[in-house]
């Protein structure tokens, strides 16, 4: 027999935080493999943000900075303007990315900064407790919205990969998911495409992952994956929101 | 002829793996606590494994590894 899965070489052997079954494992693999597989983990930095992943060093194994809340965009432009031939990407959260660091995620595709970003949309603030973010469904409970998010009074929950595609600067948009093996595995070919994209010089690419949290959403982690499925991708519809030119 | 093996001490039982096969052999292990105080995953009969790698692939922990 021949080993057909093992653990990538692209993240450490220490242990996460992370709750039972919290998506960011898969997404941190998902990473790591794609890394592993491209052959660039000795010349990859990763920009970890505020929120459930910022210890998101310790897991990868591969160089990494931590940037203040919603400032990892700002970071690895710096890292790759002094570093062009690394690979640069950041990981960020909902909270991170969408609320607090939208000034700087949106001027870095603009500016159509050469780096990457990983973007995790759980549809709430996990580190924090479970309070409502710009990504929170209609009706969905949170320690900030207890009867439901009321659109009349929050607006409508901000769709980013569409804001994004709409963007100049930007060379590559995708959205997926990671709550069954089938979307795992796109979330893989989309994640690899958008480090091709950096390595081939086109500019800012970025991947949203939807991902659960069953801890804040009050769920078991196989009803968090039912939960994703039927009321978060309803909403942000899965595909390839741009795509500046094949990179082959 | 395929093979699962997990490193139970990592594993949070969150049971996503068990949703994932396609055979349904993966139960939480009942009989057993781990160092983190989970029930661990286990596969009751090999025989019937068939080396998909879906556990693996769905797995949060990376507590799973697929021979085949």
């Amino acid at each position: 027999m021949a080993i057909v899965f093992e653990k990538t070489k692209g993240l450490s052997n220490v242990e996460t935080h992370y709750c039972p079954g919290c998506t960011h494992g898969i997404i941190h693999r998902l990473v790591a493999e794609v890394l592993e597989e491209m052959d660039v983990l000795p010349k990859a930095i990763g920009v970890s943000p505020v929120g459930c992943s910022v210890l998101a060093f310790k897991y990868f194994n591969i160089d990494f900075q931590e940037a203040t809340h919603g400032r990892a965009p700002a970071v690895a432009t710096g890292i790759k303007r002094v570093h062009p031939d690394k690979v640069v990407f950041t990981y960020q959260g909902d909270g991170d990315l969408a609320s607090i660091g939208t000034a700087e995620i949106v001027h870095a595709a603009h500016r159509s900064e050469n780096i990457t970003t990983i973007f995790v949309n759980n549809a709430i603030y996990g580190m924090t407790g479970g309070q409502m973010a710009p990504t929170t469904l209609p009706g969905q409970k949170s320690t900030t919205s207890p009867l439901g998010r009321d659109p009349k009074h929050a607006g409508m929950p901000l769709k980013i990969s569409e804001m994004f595609a709409t963007i100049p600067g930007t060379a590559y948009v995708e959205r997926v998911s990671v709550h069954d093996p089938v979307s795992i595995r796109n979330a893989k070919k989309a994640i690899r495409k958008a480090f091709e994209y950096q390595v081939a010089g086109k500019g800012f690419a970025m991947v949203e992952v939807l991902s659960t949290c069953p801890t804040n959403w009050g769920l078991s982690p196989v009803d968090s994956l039912t939960w994703l499925k039927d009321n978060m991708i309803p909403y942000y519809p899965l595909g390839n929101y741009k795509t500046l030119e094949e990179v082959k | 002829m395929a093979k699962v093996t997990f490193n139970e001490d990592l594993c949070k039982g969150c049971e996503l793996c068990s949703t994932a096969c396609p055979v349904s052999i993966i139960k939480m292990d009942k009989t057993k606590i781990n160092a983190k105080g989970y029930h661990p995953a286990a596969v009751e009969d090999m025989a019937k494994c068939l080396g998909c790698a879906n556990c693996a692939m769905i797995c949060p922990d990376v507590v799973i590894t697929v021979e085949r």
